[in-house]
């Protein structure tokens, strides 16, 4: 069971997130958009939106700084255990509580704005889920740990090794498996964002325009290029107007 | 020097009526869609008035455009790379939809399905956003033709700008109002900033003619350049989640027609044309100081009938035809060889393409309602200067404030109608009128026959695209040097339907040879199987092309001649010979429920 889920599962979560990723950039890159809603509702978003996204900015660098480098190497320049577990506490809290506080209150106007909920298809609703239920069993590693005594437990040790053994073919089943049981939910559910990520909305995050920052501002481009491929292709990709989505809702 | 073509546009306002003609075609060829039902890229707006969407122009709030920083450099006005990175989760300045309008329709289903009642049944509107009972508050033209603008009227940014510099208040009583009409399209600028705020580098200019698009592929929705373009002419599909904008009707341009905007205009005050320009010194013009712009841009434009900028154009592989057309081209002529027309709002330094020619018709109306002579020379010029307020409203959008330059195009204007009124009877040309504007009698002729005439073939000169790019688009330039070409072809390594299809030319080719050389039907086994349709004359009946009969055909359904005669279900009308009532009426039952 142990060698199923750590040392199977993150394999198969890797292969769907890479060839899904790779499937859905050749053939849809026209569903590939962060669908953005802010046309509908701002005031709200304005708030929630930065919030949330750079909660997660700093909850992503939290896990690499966590799972990625190892302790022997804090070690090395002399960052004592307490000293950083105090910081990933509380640094890894605060982001935590944002990220969370963001999505939930993006999830609300998600539901009370009546356009904003039209616009939300079964899709992200599923992902939805699986996003909050993440970063709430992530919070809830941080937070167990905090309040339920003593400096909780050192997943330095267990979960971090157990990660980078990933990366050279050898996983090391038993570390993860010492792990308790709220890092194994977060870690599983974790796997499933993953998974699902590539055919989600989520794919936005994947073409972050860091290029943006080096590319010329005037773009030429000549009329006989040809289309690249995974373009749309005869595709329409428009409906008839009227408000459809909403006749589908209720039949 | 670069010599790039760019397709442009000029629009005469004088001869706007204000149909919406050019809207409503827009819409119907372009954003008739679910996703784009608020999306206007051709509308038409009443000056004075707020414009769509209401108060585009004011840049202090909506930060389009380009500003000069304390270097004299050019920059984004709604911020750097940066801060527009920063700003991506929530974009901080953002038209919503109660900037433009809620889109609605009608539920005229309510008209013919009410039931029986005292009161007539009314078709309420509905969002087309929510599917819900809506009020109807605004609209792409809510303000047309002045309605409103007693109450309303100081809401527009140039109203607001005249009335801070002139310290007097714009009257909007009707006897002293004046107004005309402002359609707007996509500039296709020269140094467009909604490109330069894409953050994914979606939106390209086309070298060939300089149309803007957007990569509906490499768009991600971030919707920079709707804070980006300072015309608000980008706009957000929240469908499909992708910004869409005019196409400046590029398939039709790329074949010589005019858009559709053009083309159904009926007042006929647009003109489509090509302007050489250099493309090393966009950035440089871009960047003059605010009373220069115009003149900046001016100077870009390369005169087409210099050798010089021929033959750096030809340099640069534009086709002689495009050359040619640049000769021809009536914008150029309108914009800097006439000088009557002027870009819109060239303070925000993107360096628009489409130009107007700026409205005569708030100084001759004035004129004529007070009795005076509005074709005579003297009175015309005379109005010009002392009609202060319209000449600083149409400075506000035209010249960055500069009267002088509108009161020059105006002067021009005003000449060529005293001009002509001389000529139209039999008084002769007066060379005095046109050497006050610093023309002579031949351009001022000239220029009468390109604005009043207009003949169809004078306000479009518009090259096509070109025919040697063109052979990747379809199997075109193939035609019959196809490598097995019109020889007989065998069958592939594989046998029948292996290796590449064959080309329908040359598959024609053969059809009509064994056609016209044979003596009977085509030999099935001769097309290899295949049936080609464009070449089936209906003598004989290729196997496969019909489904076969269950049952012998009955005496009625067979002849086609009678089959309109016998009413009513014959046994065999359900059967695959379609019979002709029953058919229909099945289709009309089935249609609604399939498209669902």
């Amino acid at each position: 069971m142990g060698f199923l889920l750590w040392g199977v599962l993150p394999y198969v979560m890797v292969a769907i997130l890479v060839g899904g990723s790779i499937w859905r950039y050749r053939y849809d890159q026209f569903g590939w958009t962060t669908r953005s809603s802010q046309l509908y509702e701002s005031r709200l978003l304005r708030i929630a939106s930065p919030v949330f996204h750079f909660g997660l900015l700093a909850v992503i660098a939290g896990h690499f700084f966590g799972l990625v480098i190892p302790k022997s190497w804090t070690e090395a320049v002399g960052m004592s255990q307490e000293f950083y577990h105090f910081n990933a506490l509380f640094v890894g809290g605060v982001a935590g509580v944002c990220t969370l506080g963001g999505i939930i209150l993006l999830i609300y106007r998600r539901r009370r704005t009546g356009p904003v909920f039209m616009a939300t298809t079964r899709n992200d609703k599923t992902m939805y889920v699986v996003l909050v239920a993440a970063i709430a069993f992530g919070l809830w590693t941080t937070l167990a740990s905090v309040f339920l005594g003593g400096h909780g437990h050192n997943y330095r040790e267990t979960v971090a090794p157990w990660f980078r053994s990933l990366f050279i073919f050898r996983p090391d089943v038993a570390a993860m498996a010492a792990a308790p049981f709220a890092f194994h939910l977060h870690t599983l559910v974790g796997m499933l964002l993953f998974a699902i990520w590539p055919f989600t909305r989520l794919v936005h995050a994947f073409t972050a325009p860091l290029h943006y920052l080096f590319r010329p501002y005037i773009v030429y481009r000549s009329r006989d290029r040809q289309p690249v491929p995974g373009s749309r292709g005869r595709h329409p990709g428009w409906q008839p107007i009227g408000t459809k989505d909403r006749e589908r809702r209720q039949p | 020097m670069k010599v790039m073509a760019q397709v442009g546009m000029v629009m005469n306002l004088d001869k706007c009526i204000g149909c919406h003609t050019c809207s409503v075609t827009c819409k119907q060829a372009w954003t008739n869609r679910a996703g784009v039902e608020y999306v206007w890229f051709n509308n038409v707006e009443t000056r004075p008035g707020q414009g769509y969407p209401r108060r585009y122009e004011d840049q202090a709030r909506w930060r389009g455009g380009w500003e000069l920083n304390r270097r004299g450099r050019l920059r984004l006005r709604g911020g750097g790379r940066l801060k527009k990175l920063l700003g991506l989760f929530a974009s901080p300045v953002q038209p919503e939809l109660k900037d433009y309008y809620e889109p609605w329709t009608y539920d005229y289903q309510n008209l013919v399905q009410a039931p029986l009642g005292d009161d007539f049944p009314v078709a309420r509107p509905k969002s087309l956003i929510t599917g819900k009972d809506t009020r109807i508050e605004w609209s792409a033209n809510w303000d047309d033709n002045l309605g409103g603008t007693a109450q309303l009227g100081h809401l527009d940014p140039v109203v607001e700008q005249v009335r801070r510099e002139s310290e007097d208040r714009i009257k909007f009583e009707f006897e002293q109002t004046f107004m005309f009409y402002l359609p707007r399209i996509c500039e296709h600028c020269l140094n467009p900033s909604c490109m330069a705020s894409c953050p994914s580098g979606a939106i390209y200019k086309r070298t060939e003619d300089g149309i803007v698009l957007v990569d509906q592929d490499r768009c991600r929705g971030w919707r920079q350049c709707v804070t980006g373009c300072p015309y608000k002419k980008i706009y957000f599909n929240h469908k499909t989640g992708k910004a869409e904008k005019c196409t400046f009707c590029y398939p039709r341009v790329e074949i010589g027609l005019p858009t559709v905007c053009s083309e159904t205009c009926v007042g006929r005050l647009r003109y489509i044309g090509i302007f050489l320009y250099d493309a090393d010194r966009v950035t440089q013009a871009a960047s003059a100081a605010e009373k220069d712009l115009y003149q900046a841009q001016l100077d870009l434009m390369l005169d087409p009938e210099d050798p010089a900028v021929a033959a750096a154009a030809r340099a640069g592989g534009i086709p002689e035809d495009w050359l040619e057309a640049a000769r021809r081209s009536p914008v150029y002529r309108l914009a800097k060889v006439y000088q009557v027309a002027l870009p819109l709002h060239p303070e925000y330094r993107t360096m628009p393409m489409v130009w107007y020619v700026p409205p005569l018709s708030p100084v001759v109306d004035l004129l004529s309602g007070q009795g005076h002579d509005a074709e005579e020379a003297g009175n015309l010029f005379g109005a010009i200067e002392a009609l202060r307020i319209p000449v600083e409203y149409l400075a506000g959008l035209f010249t960055a404030g500069d009267t002088q330059i509108v009161t020059g195009v105006l002067r021009r204007l005003a000449a060529m109608r005293s001009f002509m009124r001389g000529i139209t009877l039999g008084q002769g040309a007066d060379e005095a009128i046109a050497a006050a504007v610093g023309m002579d009698a031949a351009a001022m002729y000239e220029m009468y026959r390109l604005m009043a005439i207009a003949k169809y073939q004078e306000r479009y000169v518009i090259p096509k695209a070109h025919v040697e790019q063109a052979h990747n688009l379809e199997e075109m330039g193939c035609s019959l040097d196809y490598d097995q070409g019109p020889g007989m072809y065998p069958s592939e390594a594989f046998g029948e339907a292996s290796g590449k299809p064959v080309p329908v030319a040359v598959e024609n080719f053969h059809a009509l040879k064994q056609r016209q050389t044979g003596s009977g039907e085509v030999q099935p086994g001769e097309l290899h199987g295949r049936v080609n349709l464009l070449n089936w004359d209906g003598r004989g009946t290729p196997p496969g092309m019909f489904p076969e009969r269950r049952d012998t055909p009955h005496p009625a359904t067979a002849s086609p001649a009678d089959g309109a005669g016998t009413a009513g279900p014959s046994p065999d009308a359900a059967g695959p010979s379609d019979h002709a009532t029953g058919a229909s009426g099945n289709d009309e039952d089935n249609r609604p429920r399939e498209q669902r």
